[in-house]
């Protein structure tokens, strides 16, 4: 929020500002002023909004020519596929598109968790970022439905199935959800009507996301309040978009890769085979981004109780500013922290690994200890840490050495960590 | 910090211990050969995809369908690139059911570019039942559809040989190393000489496995080489706009102190 008033400097421009003012909002987000020692994690904000575009206009054209039918989805995607005008080259971009969001999306959250931007005065920030991503679940599970592979039918199954663990109306929910009595066509119409729908939800929740971020401003590496502007600022245009768009080619070349050389590697060869009610793969599983949910989903022997621990294992997050109770915000000042942090990182990694295999002998009791510990960071580790984690003095601004300026041993080796972290 | 690491080592060690535990009881590792379609500029073999058309018409297409291939792909670009005289001709040696005509009966009439592969089957029961209650999959999309694709599908086809001992395989069953389970219903379907290439080349069944299998991936892919060539052109445009966009960041930023 920049202090000064704007005046366009045409006429018509005032004008038009006075009417409508769309000239403040352009000037306010070009002068937005950003903490000049973010890192490149924090560049995926803006490398997640390209993701979301990217899916919005390859889907608006696939969605041409895609037929929502339960006998005819299949070979529809065959002709988007084949005859098509780089009708290959729109669905492979739509569907390693789906993985590269997520990608960016945990990056983006794993970033917000080592950096403490979830805490205040940032909550409704991080709260509806917590529902961008469960719509972005809903919306990439209904997307993967709509090829009516087989793992889109069974994969279908086995999620809407898990309504029916819902007490008293759980099996009708789960009817009134297929618009039958099994997954068929009526499930893959509506599914197709939401998945088309979610993403401009998801639009709109993200300009919401991102006007609350515009009003305390960007946390930042050291996670410490900074004056707006100041010379620990740097306008967001040129120096944030010019650092951005850096990021994001390089993500894309990435996703490039993926999508002219790798299309289906993270793709489930069954979902080639048309969808057949009557034959059941022999392994049934989501998408890698689904996986450590999966693995929580599974590793709770009461079908009810684990859609319940898979559901809160996202829920606890949106009471994360609560949970976590130290008011140092960044990572870099809690040495205790920081180690749990990386306990958390590898437990969701392999979360995600059992969730890929059988539910069976080591890999369940792998995946029933991993799903305690998430659990207990968030429940237990995270409340007592706050209390008793004794942290590294922290700077009294971004530029200037740490509190004090003792160049006692504690400080400078916090000092030598933000330079690193700066880097 | 050792502590942790030490945990960390020990938990990714146990993972690769599992995950090696686990591939041991999986088909063993499929026959290697190499794929021209592989790689940064991976092109099909052109002579081998129009030999693998000849198996997969002269062998396969009995029992195994590719609904999703319409004559007029044998003569595009990037495919098994017959003439369009040669397409035509292929095309005109099937027949079609198409109709109805003016007077509202059907007909029979030779087929044309723009018609889908003639299917042998008139539906997936009739297939059923002419194979011992097994349906021949679709061959369209088969090399995608199958975990490993293209090594895969040749390895099954050389993969046949007698059961170990032990092993009992009821009528019309039979024994592949590397199909799951190791049970088949498929007949090992190429053996050496079995048919005889236009072009000359020897018909061994390794010869025929590679080249049908060369024509099943560009029938799962019929895009690969543009999407390999586009895909070349992009990635080094992107990688050239990348450093350019790196020095004016580094220019732009050298106006502050702030290390970038």
């Amino acid at each position: 929020m920049s202090d000064h008033e704007y005046t366009p400097s045409s006429k018509f421009g005032k004008w038009f500002n006075d009417r409508l003012p769309l000239l403040t909002l352009a000037n306010h987000l070009t002068d937005y002023p950003t903490p000049k020692n973010l890192n490149y994690w924090w560049t995926f904000g803006g490398i997640l909004t390209f993701c979301l575009i990217t899916q919005i206009v390859t889907g608006l054209v696939l969605a041409m020519h895609y037929i929502a039918h339960a006998d005819m989805a299949f070979s529809s995607v065959e002709h988007i596929m084949r005859d098509v005008n780089y009708g290959w080259l729109l669905r492979y971009v739509h569907a390693n598109g789906a993985s590269m969001f997520f990608l960016a999306v945990y990056i983006h959250i794993f970033r917000s968790l080592f950096y403490g931007s979830y805490k205040s005065p940032r909550e409704i920030i991080w709260i509806l970022g917590i529902i961008i991503y469960l719509l972005m679940m809903a919306a990439a599970f209904m997307g993967y439905v709509l090829p009516w592979g087989q793992m889109s039918f069974w994969g279908a199954t086995v999620i809407t199935n898990l309504f029916s663990a819902i007490p008293l109306v759980g099996e009708s929910i789960t009817t009134w959800l297929w618009g039958g009595y099994s997954v068929d066509n009526p499930t893959l119409t509506r599914f197709f009507t939401l998945h088309y729908l979610i993403p401009f939800l998801i639009l709109g929740l993200v300009v919401l996301h991102i006007w609350a971020l515009h009003v305390p401003g960007n946390n930042n590496p050291v996670g410490i309040d900074i004056k707006k502007p100041s010379k620990d600022t740097v306008p967001f245009h040129p120096y944030i978009v010019i650092k951005d768009a850096f990021a994001l080619l390089m993500f894309c070349i990435v996703f490039a890769l993926f999508v002219f050389y790798q299309p289906n590697i993270l793709g489930h060869a069954d979902n080639y085979i048309e969808a057949d009610p009557l034959v059941t793969p022999a392994h049934i599983v989501p998408e890698w981004y689904l996986l450590p949910f999966y693995a929580i989903l599974r590793s709770v022997p009461d079908k009810l109780m684990g859609v319940v621990a898979m559901l809160s294992a996202i829920l606890i997050l949106a009471a994360l500013p609560w949970l976590d109770t130290s008011k140092v915000r960044s990572a870099v000042f809690r040495p205790l922290f920081r180690q749990f942090y990386w306990i958390l990182v590898a437990d969701v990694l392999i979360l995600g690994y059992v969730g890929a295999m059988p539910a069976e002998g080591l890999y369940l009791l792998i995946a029933r200890v991993a799903t305690a510990y998430y659990f207990a960071h968030f429940l237990i580790i995270l409340p007592v840490l706050g209390w008793k984690e004794k942290t590294t003095p922290l700077p009294l601004s971004i530029t200037e050495p740490v509190l004090g300026g003792s160049p006692n041993l504690a400080a400078a080796r916090s000092d030598e960590k933000i330079e690193k972290t700066i880097k | 910090m050792r502590k942790l690491k030490n945990i960390f080592f020990v938990l990714i060690f146990s993972v690769i211990v599992l995950n090696s535990s686990n591939s041991a009881e999986k088909s063993p590792p499929f026959l290697e050969t190499k794929w021209t379609f592989k790689g940064l500029f991976g092109k099909f073999d052109r002579a081998s995809l129009q030999r693998g058309y000849q198996v997969y018409t002269e062998v396969c297409a009995s029992c195994h369908s590719m609904k999703y291939l319409t004559y007029r792909n044998l003569a595009e670009k990037g495919g098994p690139e017959f003439s369009e005289a040669e397409a035509k001709a292929i095309a005109a040696s099937f027949e079609v059911t198409d109709g109805p005509d003016s007077t509202g009966e059907m007909f029979v009439r030779p087929a044309k570019l723009s018609d889908k592969f003639v299917m042998p089957y008139a539906n997936e029961q009739e297939a059923k039942a002419a194979n011992g209650g097994a349906y021949p999959p679709d061959m369209s999309v088969l090399v995608k559809a199958r975990k490993g694709g293209a090594d895969y599908i040749y390895s099954l086809l050389l993969g046949y040989s007698e059961p170990p001992e032990g092993v009992e395989l009821d009528d019309g069953v039979y024994y592949n190393k590397y199909m799951y389970g190791n049970k088949i219903k498929m007949p090992a379907p190429l053996s050496d000489d079995l048919i005889e290439y236009t072009d000359g080349t020897k018909a061994t069944a390794e010869q025929m496995s590679k080249d049908v299998t060369n024509f099943l991936m560009w029938s799962a892919e019929p895009h690969l080489e543009q999407r390999h060539k586009t895909g070349f052109r992009v990635i080094a445009y992107l990688i050239i706009l990348t450093v350019l966009v790196y020095f004016t960041m580094k220019k732009i930023w050298s106006r502050v102190e702030s290390k970038v």
